[in-house]
């Protein structure tokens, strides 16, 4: 293990919060406001860090676990990602699945949370989150395993120090320009349900309007209505960790710089990750958040494009 | 040049689930109409041989009359029967998507038994040209107005050129071109008994003209 690799999930801590600022930035600049400042993720949470949290007497202790497990789970999330080419501090094999299953737990531990409160918004707002990650989590799975399986066929005999196609860290560090060249097609599939993926789990609008404070179409933001102070920063703070996972995992496929300097790789993707976060600017501008009925299929879309390209590229 | 193939199954495989999952039935002749096209680049990407003068005009034939005569013949249909959607289809459009997977696997699959007569230049072409016969059988089958039904007759025609296109090489244009002919004469009386289906019943949907008697 080198300690270069413990400055991935460094800049994840210092740089996430920015990226909601990004996103607000380019949608204000859309509608052609000034916007809040770009720093505005700061100082929410550092308000909040100095208020204190009131508690409804129904709430067990599920309630104030939700939050500090979630921000846990995150947490260890961060440290199995890998920034494009630049390897994650922990990598093992089979690591995908626990990064999955972090996130499953965040996302568990946010839903009883909210089902703690015993009110019915935050029940409704459960219950959608739970029947919409049931889609998401196929897709992204089935998405990394695609690009296992590009990687490992494009990189040919290239020996790495880490030719583990089933590890995150493997994957990204195979997914060269030359691999892009051979099998291009099934990379911009899973890129694009990857994006769906993101989109649904940050989550942001054709699945969620993330300024709406209409409880009957919220799904993320009416789960933590009842969360306040040090729990609602540690809440923000979760969800911005959560949008920097997922778009370094998209940004890594997307940007195919593997050179032998590993500040090179992360950068180039740090940069790639900035820049989706005005990519999501752009499509919240561009889009009307879709109907309730209609969010399933948009996240089956998903699913059959990373099942298309796990088919394709196992069958060639 | 392997990317671009890949490329260009890989959006025809996309334009026959998008077909399977949208509701609105302008959408679904817009989506036919780019198949049309994207059918037309495949013999001059996929075909055999090396690029000659009948290879091309059977390419421009094909994007001029599936990517344009038809959708513009279907369009006017459309305008005429004065109907946007399709309501209440017997397979639901989530459940179309899945089944769509399916049959690609099936598709996947079969392609893969087949002795082929000559090797073709990507493996994918003909799963691609049975998963479109497929697409469009299922169309068919599974929708209630007389235009998406006209519509599946079309993917799966698609379907069977596709077949042909990616051996065009050993196909008379004569055929070609026949088949062609044969299709749009389908097309357009289709087109007129639409107009005259709706002119006498006030709706295209076929199941409720199951129960015609002399």
């Amino acid at each position: 293990m080198n300690t270069t690799s413990w400055l991935n999930p460094l800049a994840a801590l210092v740089l996430s919060p920015l990226l909601p600022g990004i996103i607000n930035r380019t949608k204000a600049f859309f509608a052609g406001r000034r916007g809040q400042p770009l720093l505005q993720g700061y100082y929410d949470i550092a308000k909040l860090l100095h208020k204190g949290a009131v508690y409804s007497r129904t709430t067990s202790w599920i309630f104030r676990a939700g939050p500090v497990v979630g921000l846990a789970a995150v947490l260890m999330a961060l440290v199995l990602l890998p920034l494009g080419g630049s390897a994650a501090p922990l990598n093992f094999t089979g690591d995908i699945i626990l990064l999955a299953y972090l996130l499953g737990l965040m996302r568990f531990f946010t839903v009883i949370a909210a089902l703690d409160t015993g009110s019915a918004f935050e029940g409704m707002g459960a219950s959608r989150e739970v029947q919409f990650s049931v889609l998401t989590e196929p897709a992204l799975l089935l998405s990394l395993a695609a690009m296992g399986k590009a990687g490992q066929i494009g990189s040919g005999s290239r020996i790495e120090h880490l030719d583990n196609f089933l590890s995150l860290s493997g994957i990204y560090s195979n997914l060269s320009a030359s691999v892009w060249m051979r099998n291009g097609t099934i990379l911009l599939l899973v890129a694009g349900a990857l994006l769906i993926v993101l989109l649904a789990e940050s989550p942001r609008i054709p699945v969620d309007d993330p300024n709406t404070h209409l409880e009957l179409t919220m799904i993320h933001e009416v789960m933590v209505l009842d969360h306040g102070g040090p729990d609602f920063a540690m809440i923000l703070y979760g969800a911005a960790l959560k949008l920097w996972v997922f778009s370094a995992l998209l940004a890594g496929v997307l940007i195919p710089v593997r050179s032998a300097y590993w500040w090179l790789d992360a950068g180039a993707v740090i940069g790639g990750i900035f820049l989706l976060a005005v990519v999501i600017g752009v499509i919240e501008s561009s889009m009307a958040r879709l109907r309730l009925l209609r969010v399933p299929q948009l996240l089956t879309g998903a699913g059959v494009l990373s099942i298309l390209a796990f088919a394709l590229i196992l069958w060639r | 040049m392997e990317l671009w193939i890949d490329c260009l199954i890989v959006l025809l495989i996309l334009t026959n689930l998008k077909l399977i999952s949208s509701s609105r039935l302008s959408a679904c002749i817009r989506v036919v109409a780019i198949q049309g096209v994207l059918l037309g680049l495949v013999p001059l990407l996929v075909g055999s041989g090396d690029l000659t003068f009948r290879v091309i005009l059977l390419s421009i034939v094909t994007m001029v009359v599936k990517g344009i005569v038809f959708p513009w013949l279907l369009l006017k249909a459309l305008r005429s029967a004065n109907v946007r959607r399709e309501m209440e289809p017997f397979v639901g459009y989530t459940t179309s998507l899945l089944v769509g997977v399916g049959l690609l696997a099936l598709a996947i699959w079969m392609g893969r038994q087949l002795p082929l007569p000559a090797p073709s230049k990507s493996p994918l072409v003909v799963p691609l040209a049975l998963f479109t016969i497929m697409i469009g059988l299922f169309a068919i089958v599974s929708r209630r107005k007389a235009l998406t039904q006209v519509l599946g007759y079309l993917v799966m025609e698609n379907g069977i050129y596709a077949f042909g296109l990616a051996f065009a090489h050993q196909e008379p244009l004569l055929v070609e071109l026949g088949t062609l002919l044969d299709v749009f004469m389908a097309v357009f009386i289709m087109g007129i008994t639409i107009f005259q289906i709706n002119r006498e019943f006030d709706h295209i949907d076929t199941d409720r003209l199951s129960l015609l008697k002399d």
